[in-house]
C-alpha cells in the first residue's frame, strides 16, 4: 500500500505523552530490544575492563622471567604448578600461564586495535568532512584517492607498508591507521553530504561562522550515527588484522605479545597435540571480535534511519 | 560503451603508474635503496659497485625512469634467496594462488547465495536466524585461527584430509592445476574453505539484504499477480536483481581473496604468491618484495577494470544510458 | 447491460486485517459487492480507505502483517479464499488479472519486455512455443496502441515513458484474455490526455469481450465517464453502492455528497470549493459507531452505533442512518 496515508500510524504523538523520553533513553530502549546484543555489550565491557586492569587481574605476570619456569612448560589445562598455582588453561612452550598471557595479550590487541582505530577515525573523519563541505573539485580529488585506496584490501596495504617500514609497534599502528582511514573518510563524507544540504548549515553560513566551526560543531555531530557503527565494526577488523599480521610474523614484535603472536607460537605445538596453546588465545580473540561485531550490528539496526518507523 | 571502457582503461594505467611511483618512492626514499638491492652481508666495496651499477648516484627521476624501463621489460631485480629473477619466481607461483582464490570464490557463491536468499525470503524461521548468526561468526573469526582449527580437527584428529601443501597437479592449457586430481582436491578443499569463510558470510548477508529489499518491490508483486510460479519469481525476477550488487562486491572481493591468500597459504603451506611474500618479508628478500607489490597492484587494477565493465553489462540501465561516470 | 447469469465476481463480507505492533487495523471490514460480465465497477475512496487492499485480497496478494480473515470471494461460483496456492496461481494473470498503480515500479527493470510478456503466457500454458507467445505479445502491444511493437519488445522498461509502461502493463493483463481485471488506480500517475485514451479503450474492451472490470480510484471524475456501478469505501467499509448515474445524481451518504460537492464544476465558479472537514481517521483508532460521524454535518446520537446495511431505494446499498436522498449533490 503506497501513499502518505495516516491510516496505519497512530495519531501523531506530539510530545505530550512521550516528553519524558530523551533521544538517548529511546536509543537505549531500542538497543536493548535484542537480548543478544545487550549480552554482547556487557561482555564487551567486561573484556575491556579485564584488559585495562590486566596487571591486577592476571594471576601471574607471564613476562616476568622470575615467575616463569621452563619446568612448567606445555602443561595441560587444569594442572597445578609446583607452587600450587592452577594453570586453568595450561601453559605454553616456555612455561607461561596461559590465562595471564591471554589477559595481557588482550590488553595489547585491544590497545593497538582501538588506538589505531581512533587515529584513523580522526584522520578519516576530517578528510571526509572536508571533502563533503567544500564539494566540487576538492571533493572529487579526495574521493578519487579514497576510492583507489579502498579498492585495495586492508591487509595488502598493511603488508606493503610493513614491508617498506619494517617492524615496531609504532610502525604497526601507522600501517593500521593508513589501512583504515579511508573507510572512515568515505562514511563521514557520505553522511556529511546529506547533512550539508540541510538548512541549518545554510543558516550557519549566513551567520558568517568560520568554516572550522561550521564543520566541527554543526556538521560533524550529525554525522555521528553511521560513524559510530562503522567505528565499532572497523575496530573489530583492526584487531583481527593486527592479530593476523602478528601471526604471520610481520606484526608486533615479540616484546609486545598480542593474541596473534600467542596463537602463532602455539602453531608448532599443535601438530604434536598441545592444542590449547593456540586454541585458547584464539577463543579469546574470537569472542572479543564477535562481541564487538554483535554490538556494532545492533547499533547499525538501531541507528539506521531507514529502518526506524 | 567503448568510450566507457577506454576511459576506465586510461584511469587504470594512471593508477598503476602512481602506485609504481609510490612503491619506488617508498623503497628508495623511506628505505635505504642500497639495503634494498644488496644483501646484508655485502661489504663496502660491493656496495659502491652496486650503487654505481644501479645508478643510485643519479638524480631520482632518472632512477625512476630506469625502474619503469626495467619493469616494462620484466626486470625487477634478482632475488637474494633464490638467485633468480624476482619476476619469474613470482609468476611461477601465480597459478597456485589463483587456483586457491577461484576455488574460494566458487564456494562463496555456491554456498552463500542459496543460504542468503533463503534467509531473506523467510527471515523469521529458526533456520534463517541460525544462518545469520553463523554469518556473524563467519566474518568475525580470524581466518588464520580457523585454518589452524581446520587442520587440527580434520587432519590431526579426524585424519580425513591432508594438513598442508598442494596436491598432485596436471597441466591444463600449459598451466599446472591441482583441482583435476583427487589428491589435488583433497589438498585444495580445506584451504579454499578457510579462505572462503569470510566471503561466504559476506555473500550471505548481501544476498539476504538484497532479497529483503527486492522482495517488497512492486515488480515482484506484479510478477506474482501474473500467476508466475514461485520458483520463477525467485530464480529469475529476484535473482537477477540481487545479482548486480552481489557480483560487484564479489568482483571487488576477488582481489581481497588474492590478498588474503597470504594468510591461508601460510597456514596451509600452500605454495602460492602469498606464502612467498611472507617468507620474503621475513628473510628481507627485497627484490621479490618489490616485484610482488608491482604485480599485485597490476592484478588489482585489472580486476577493478573488469568488474566495472561487467557491472555495466549486467545492469542494462547503466549500459544503455552512456553513463557520465 | 450485464448477463443475468452468475456474476463474474461476488464478494461477501470480506475482511482483511493488518496485525501490527500498534494494534489491529481493519483495512477491509465487511465489504460486499458483485460485478457482472462486461460490467465496469468503480471502487472509490480516499487513500487508506482500504480499496487497494480489497483488490489484493481478491487475488490473494495481501502481504504480512495483513491477512484475509473472513468472508467469501466467489469467482464464477468458486470461493477463492478456499483455493490452494497452486489453484490460485493458475487463476492469476490468467482468468483474473491486475493492473497496478505505479508503472515505474511494476515492470522488472532488469528484464526485457518480451521476457516479461512471454513468461506470462507460458506460465499458464506451457505448450505455447516462445515464438507463438511472442506473437501474442506483439498483438497485445498493438492492441493497446504501442507503435513498432517488434522493436519495443526487445527494449527494457526504463526506455519507455510512464504512459507507455502502463500500456504495457495493461497489455500484459490482456494477454490471456481474463474474465476479470482489477485495475488499481492505473491512470493516477499519468497525465490527463493519456488517461482519457486509456479510459476510452478500457470501456471499449469490456463491451466487446465481456471482461468485467473493477476500477479502483480516488478520482470521481474518472469514474463518472467510465463505470456502470459504483461502490464508495470509507475506513474499510462500503458506505454507498449503486448504479453510477443513480449515485452521482442522487447521492445518499453524506460522505458521497461531500465528495461530489468538492468537485469543481461549472456552477461553482467563483465560489469557495467545499471541503469535507476533518481528516480520515487512522484505522488503528477508529471512532465507535459510524466511522464518518466526526466529519459529518448530520451526525447525532444515533450514529454512536455502527450503522447496518440498508436499502433505502431499490438497487442502492447504504450504510447510514441519515440518508440524504432527495437533496441532490448539494451538501452545504
Amino acid at each position: 500500500m503506497s501513499g502518505e496515508t495516516t491510516s496505519l500510524t497512530p495519531a501523531a504523538g506530539d510530545g505530550d505523552a512521550a516528553a519524558v523520553e530523551t533521544p538517548f533513553r529511546r536509543f537505549c530502549r531500542d538497543y536493548a530490544e535484542s537480548r543478544i546484543a545487550t549480552g554482547a555489550f556487557f561482555l564487551l565491557v567486561a573484556i575491556v575492563l579485564v584488559a585495562l586492569f590486566a596487571p591486577w587481574i592476571a594471576p601471574t605476570d607471564p613476562y616476568d622471567l622470575a615467575q616463569v619456569s621452563i619446568l612448567d612448560a606445555k602443561m595441560a589445562p587444569g594442572t597445578e604448578s609446583l607452587d600450587g598455582l592452577t594453570f586453568w588453561l595450561g601453559t605454553d612452550g616456555a612455561g607461561r600461564d596461559l590465562v595471564s598471557a591471554i589477559i595481557y595479550g588482550l590488553r595489547i590487541s585491544l590497545g593497538v586495535g582501538v588506538m589505531s582505530g581512533v587515529v584513523a577515525l580522526c584522520i578519516g573523519a576530517t578528510v571526509g568532512l572536508t571533502a563533503a563541505y567544500f564539494g566540487g573539485r576538492v571533493d572529487a580529488f579526495i574521493m578519487r584517492i579514497v576510492d583507489i585506496q579502498l579498492s585495495f584490501p586492508a591487509i595488502l596495504i598493511a603488508l606493503i607498508l610493513l614491508a617498506i617500514l619494517g617492524k615496531g609497534v609504532d610502525k604497526i599502528i601507522i600501517a593500521l591507521v593508513i589501512a583504515q582511514w579511508a573507510y572512515y573518510a568515505r562514511t563521514v563524507r557520505g553522511s556529511a553530504l546529506v547533512e550539508r544540504n540541510k538548512e541549518y548549515i545554510e543558516a550557519a553560513q549566513c551567520l558568517a561562522l568560520g568554516h572550522n566551526r561550521i564543520v566541527f560543531r554543526h556538521l560533524f555531530p550529525n554525522c555521528l550515527p553511521p560513524l559510530i557503527v562503522v567505528g565499532t565494526i572497523q575496530t573489530a577488523h583492526a584487531i583481527s588484522l593486527e592479530a593476523t599480521l602478528s601471526f604471520l610474523g610481520v606484526g608486533l614484535p615479540i616484546s609486545e605479545p598480542s593474541l596473534g603472536l600467542l596463537i602463532s607460537n602455539g602453531f608448532d605445538f599443535m601438530l604434536s597435540g598441545y592444542y590449547w596453546i593456540s586454541f585458547f588465545p584464539g577463543v579469546a580473540l574470537l569472542v572479543t571480535i564477535v562481541v564487538i561485531n554483535l554490538v556494532g550490528d545492533q547499533l547499525r539496526d538501531v541507528l539506521n534511519p531507514r529502518l526506524q518507523k | 560503451m567503448t568510450v566507457f571502457i577506454i576511459r576506465r582503461f586510461m584511469q587504470s594505467v594512471i593508477v598503476v603508474l602512481v602506485m609504481s611511483f609510490i612503491v619506488f618512492a617508498g623503497v628508495n626514499i623511506v628505505g635505504d635503496p642500497v639495503e634494498m638491492m644488496v644483501s646484508d652481508e655485502a661489504d663496502q666495496a660491493e656496495r659502491e659497485k652496486v650503487i654505481k651499477s644501479m645508478g643510485l648516484d643519479k638524480p631520482w627521476y632518472v632512477q625512476y625512469g630506469r625502474f619503469i624501463a626495467g619493469a616494462v621489460e620484466g626486470n625487477l631485480g634478482k632475488s637474494f634467496v633464490y638467485g633468480e629473477p624476482a619476476l619469474q619466481i613470482i609468476v611461477h607461483r601465480i597459478p597456485a594462488t589463483f587456483e586457491l582464490a577461484l576455488a574460494a570464490l566458487f564456494l562463496a557463491v555456491a554456498i552463500g547465495i542459496p543460504f542468503g536468499v533463503y534467509a531473506g525470503l523467510k527471515p523469521d524461521t529458526a533456520a534463517s536466524k541460525t544462518i545469520m548468526a553463523g554469518s556473524i561468526l563467519g566474518f568475525s573469526l580470524p581466518t588464520f585461527w580457523v585454518g589452524l582449527m581446520f587442520i587440527m580437527i580434520f587432519a590431526v584428529i579426524l585424519g580425513w584430509l591432508p594438513s598442508t601443501g598442494r596436491g598432485d597437479t596436471v597441466p591444463l592449457m600449459g598451466i599446472d592445476v591441482s583441482f583435476l586430481t583427487m589428491d589435488g582436491l583433497a589438498h585444495l578443499f580445506l584451504p579454499a574453505l578457510n579462505l572462503a569463510l569470510f566471503k561466504i558470510s559476506m555473500v550471505i548477508r548481501l544476498a539476504r539484504a538484497g532479497t529483503r529489499e527486492v522482495v517488497h518491490q512492486d515488480y515482484i508483486k506484479f510478477a506474482r499477480a501474473k500467476g508466475l510460479t514461485n520458483r520463477r519469481v525467485v530464480l529469475v525476477h529476484l535473482m537477477k536483481n540481487i545479482m548486480i550488487p552481489v557480483v560487484t562486491v564479489l568482483g571487488l572481493e576477488f582481489g581481497g581473496l588474492i590478498a588474503f591468500s597470504v594468510v591461508t597459504e601460510s597456514v596451509f603451506a600452500w605454495p602460492g604468491m602469498g606464502k612467498l611474500i611472507i617468507d620474503s618479508i621475513q628473510s628481507l628478500d627485497r627484490p621479490v618484495i618489490v616485484a610482488y607489490l608491482m604485480i599485485i597492484v597490476l592484478i588489482f587494477v585489472v580486476i577493478n577494470l573488469v568488474v566495472d565493465v561487467m557491472y555495466s553489462i549486467l545492469d542494462p540501465r547503466v549500459r544503455l544510458s552512456d553513463v557520465k561516470s | 447491460m450485464a448477463d443475468s447469469t452468475e456474476p463474474t465476481l461476488r464478494v461477501e463480507n470480506l475482511e482483511t486485517h493488518f496485525f501490527t505492533k500498534d494494534g489491529v487495523a481493519k483495512a477491509v471490514d465487511g465489504v460486499s459487492f458483485a460485478v457482472n460480465r462486461g460490467e465496469i465497477m468503480g471502487l472509490v475512496g480516499e487513500s487508506g480507505s482500504g480499496k487497494s487492499v480489497t483488490g489484493f485480497s481478491v487475488l490473494g496478494l495481501v502481504d504480512p502483517p495483513g491477512r484475509v480473515v473472513g468472508g467469501r470471494v466467489l469467482y464464477q461460483g468458486t470461493d477463492l479464499l478456499t483455493l490452494d496456492p497452486e489453484g490460485m496461481r493458475k487463476l492469476r494473470g490468467n482468468r483474473i488479472a491486475m493492473i497496478f498503480q505505479d508503472p515505474m515500479m511494476t515492470l522488472n527493470p532488469v528484464l526485457r519486455i518480451d521476457t516479461q510478456m512471454i513468461e506470462t503466457v507460458r506460465a499458464h500454458d506451457a505448450s505455447v512455443s516462445k515464438d507463438d507467445a511472442r506473437a501474442r505479445a506483439r498483438d497485445a502491444l498493438g492492441q493497446v496502441g504501442i507503435p513498432s511493437p517488434d522493436e519495443r519488445l526487445k527494449a527494457y522498461p526504463h526506455q519507455f515513458s510512464g504512459g507507455m509502461r502502463q500500456r504495457v502493463a495493461i497489455a500484459i493483463a490482456l494477454l490471456n484474455k481474463p474474465d476479470l481485471i482489477i485495475a488499481d488506480e492505473p491512470t493516477t500517475a499519468l497525465d490527463v490526455t493519456i488517461q482519457g485514451q486509456i479510459l476510452y479503450e478500457a470501456q471499449k474492451l469490456c463491451r466487446e469481450t465481456g471482461t468485467a472490470l473493477i476500477w479502483i480510484t480516488h478520482d470521481l471524475a474518472v469514474i463518472a465517464g467510465l463505470a456502470d456501478s459504483i461502490s464508495v469505501m470509507y475506513a474499510g467499509r462500503i458506505v454507498e453502492q449503486g448504479s453510477l448515474s443513480d449515485v452521482l445524481d442522487r447521492p445518499a451518504h453524506p460522505y458521497t455528497c461531500g465528495l461530489l460537492g468538492s468537485v469543481p464544476g461549472h456552477n461553482t465558479r467563483g465560489k469557495r470549493l467545499y471541503q469535507i472537514p476533518g481528516m480520515t481517521p487512522s484505522l488503528l483508532k477508529l471512532p465507535k459507531g459510524c466511522a464518518f460521524k466526526e466529519r459529518c454535518p448530520h451526525a447525532d446520537a444515533a450514529c454512536e452505533a455502527a450503522p447496518d446495511i440498508t436499502t433505502p431505494v431499490p438497487g442502492r446499498v447504504l450504510r447510514c442512518v441519515h440518508p440524504q436522498l432527495g437533496t441532490g449533490s448539494e451538501v452545504r
